[in-house]
């Protein structure tokens, strides 16, 4: 038998137009998805080449990072702002490419909106300008986060020049305790591996507790690849993702569905497969997580409380842990639940879909917001929003005293005036805790949506499932 | 793109670990449609306070370091967001060289296609150039990418290893386009066969 392969190997190998002598390869890209924040230097390059886009149907464009999220119908404010969202729009149509505009109800957030318009597909190769692609990992889809430069590279030629990555599998055995949901999986993985844990390497995401998430739960986890350092992250397609994918818009229909799903049935990885690297978390250890500090990997379960650095032997680490706690305001010790909150944000690619939605909703029902915190719900994409108002979420939150936007990334990375103030903390459903990513002198802690939706009830930060 | 064959020039130390791009460029920097013009916001919040003044404790604010053309860091460098602002704002700064004991992945794709050479050295020998470093405008390191070799103030070299093909194209200042676009018929034959067996994808 041929030597069994992981399903990284089979993707690669399977997209591999050209290797050099020195083992750097030439990888197709099938698809490719564009916003507005780290294209138009890919644009301006093309242009003063005088080069083309070499498959215009592969690429998909959509303003999200910087677009505002209320009304609409107004124009937009902030010039550099509008600069840059015309820019994506001139650039689309000077070129020939597929174009989702600001007011269209599937506009979103790049990583909601792939998968949602079945652009995202298991076996495919994708890239975007953006470190979270890792999402569409989720597909069994092999998606790398990329620069501008490499966009440019995408455009003109639909490949990217890559060595091959390091093959890691990630196995969380058993069944998630009930109230423990995919963020929290994720988040403890990251502070089991650390934020360079996965460097060089791809993850697959493999273990009954994975097997049982859904496609949104899914995502989440390999959204948060990136945050461990590693270049991709990846589950085997199964039926749960065949049953997502079917039907929509950009899927295949009809006999080539079938030719699809049956070559997608084979891309497991084999049995006896070899990995660089194995990690295994019990499903049945992971609690609520919370971040405490500046980085992902400071982070713990709610019960926990604040670390205290004076232990700490390197003095690199150490120094780095004092920083974060002083930049984050809090003490040694100090009980996680003890923490106040002003702002609280539900949104990003991380949990912005209606699951998401749906799980804050059930604790925000028949509650309201503290007093003095203002939080926010942020949809993922119009379709996410739709939906969402169909099921009478939006109602349940505004009911609450949460404020109801429209689509984009919106806090997460506060370019569109969505943002902290300086001193101010937040529970954030989003993805980074850095020093200043939702506002300069912001305060960020990350966790699921049912937990930010108790912190904003609460006032602070609190175990959801005292509230169930 | 700029070549990259040797430099020398003072090293100012940088010792935080885990460095995100947040931080070498924060977000709302990035609604420029420029490359250019970004080594004013470089490290903008370490370096200046909220009304704009310059923090005079921030390494590259001191008279000595102002110049620097090459940082000594902490490990996993450049983690996080993908943004290409972050080795577009060293290299405007001046920075055209960055040692550490290992870099996060798309950074390091970014700076290699942006004339910027990233060093990844074992945690002791970084302490050492580190050490190098906090000495000063009078304590240059001299890279010679070529030999893969750094020379210490003291004339100490230090050995470093490179992908060979990320070395050709800094040392020639190549446009990897143009390098791929040479195997445009190579792509065509491979989309051809890849069309046939998966005509969904
Ligand atoms: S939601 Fe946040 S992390 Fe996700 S793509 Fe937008 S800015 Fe990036």
């Amino acid at each position: 038998m041929a030597q069994p392969k992981t399903l990284f190997d089979k993707i690669w190998d399977s997209h591999v137009v050209d290797v050099q002598e020195d083992g750097t390869c030439l990888l197709y890209i099938d698809r490719q998805i564009i916003h507005e924040i780290t294209s138009a230097q890919a644009f301006e390059g093309l242009r003063a080449n005088r080069r083309t886009v070499r498959r215009p149907e592969a690429q998909l464009l959509v303003p999200d990072h910087n677009v505002p999220t209320t009304d609409r119908s107004l124009p937009i404010e902030n010039e550099e702002s509008r600069i840059q969202i015309d820019l994506l729009r001139e650039n689309a149509e000077a070129f020939g490419l597929p174009y989702i505009e600001l007011d269209d109800i599937r506009q979103g957030i790049v990583h909601v909106i792939g998968p949602e318009q079945g652009f995202t597909l298991p076996g495919l190769t994708m890239a975007c300008g953006d470190s979270h692609t890792s999402t569409h990992g989720a597909f069994g889809c092999l998606a790398f986060g990329i620069g501008t430069s490499e966009v440019e590279h995408v455009l003109a030629t639909q490949s990217l020049i890559q060595r091959p990555a390091k093959n890691m599998r990630v196995t969380v055995d058993g069944a998630l305790p009930p109230g423990v949901v995919a963020k929290d999986l994720a988040l403890a993985v990251i502070g089991a591996i650390g934020t360079a844990g996965g460097t060089g390497c791809v993850i697959e995401y493999a273990g009954k507790a994975v097997e049982d998430l859904s496609m949104e739960g899914r995502m989440t986890l390999c959204n948060m690849t990136i945050e461990g350092g590693a270049r991709a992250g990846l589950v085997a397609p199964d039926q749960t993702t065949f049953d997502y994918v079917r039907g929509r818009p950009m899927a295949p229909k009809g006999a080539a569905w079938e030719q699809a799903e049956a070559y997608w049935r084979t891309l497991p990885s084999d049995p006896g497969a070899a990995y660089d690297k194995e990690v295994t978390i019990p499903a049945d250890s992971i609690e609520p997580q919370v971040t405490w500090g500046t980085s992902p990997e400071m982070v713990l379960p709610i019960s926990g409380s604040v670390p205290d650095p004076s232990g700490v032997e390197d003095a690199n680490r150490k120094r780095s842990l004092e920083r974060a706690i002083d930049y984050m305001g809090l003490a040694a010790g100090q009980a996680l639940t003890d923490i106040r909150v002003d702002k609280v944000f539900i949104g990003s690619c991380t949990n912005s879909r209606i699951e998401d939605l749906r799980a804050a909703a059930a604790v925000a029902e028949g509650r309201n917001v503290a007093e003095g915190v203002h939080a926010m719900v942020v949809p993922g994409s119009g379709l996410v929003k739709h939906q969402a108002e169909e099921e009478g979420l939006d109602a349940i939150f505004k009911q609450a005293g949460f404020d109801w936007r429209e689509p984009g990334c919106s806090m997460c990375i506060a370019m569109n005036g969505d943002m902290l103030l300086p001193g101010e903390r937040s529970a954030s459903t989003s993805n980074r805790n850095f020093e200043g990513r939702q506002g300069p002198g912001g305060r960020t802690h990350l966790m699921s949506p049912a937990m930010a939706a108790a912190a904003a009830v609460n006032g602070h930060l609190s175990d959801h499932r005292d509230l169930i | 793109m700029q070549k990259f064959t040797t430099l020398e020039g003072i090293a100012a130390p940088f010792p935080m670990v885990n460095v995100d791009t947040d931080r070498v460029i924060p977000a709302r920097f990035l609604k420029t449609i420029k490359k250019t013009g970004l080594g004013k916001h470089l490290f903008n919040e370490l370096r200046y306070d909220e009304d704009g003044t310059e923090k005079p404790d921030f390494v590259l604010n001191k008279p000595a370091y102002r110049e620097a053309r090459i940082l000594v860091a902490g490990e996993n460098f450049g983690c996080g967001s993908s943004r290409e602002h972050a080795p577009w704002a060293l290299v405007d700064f001046g920075i055209r060289c960055v040692i550490a004991p290992s870099f996060a992945d798309i950074f390091n794709n970014n700076a290699s296609k942006n004339g910027m050479l990233l060093i990844a050295l074992p945690q002791e020998t970084v302490d050492k150039l580190m050490e190098d470093a906090d000495k000063g405008g009078n304590a240059r390191l001299s890279v010679d990418l070529e030999k893969q070799r750094i020379v210490r103030p003291d004339g100490e070299t230090i050995d470093f290893d490179i992908d060979p093909f990320k070395k050709h194209c800094l040392l020639n200042g190549l446009d990897d386009i143009a390098l791929t676009l040479q195997k445009d018929d190579r792509i065509s034959a491979f989309e051809g066969a890849h069309k046939a067996a998966q005509p969904w994808a």
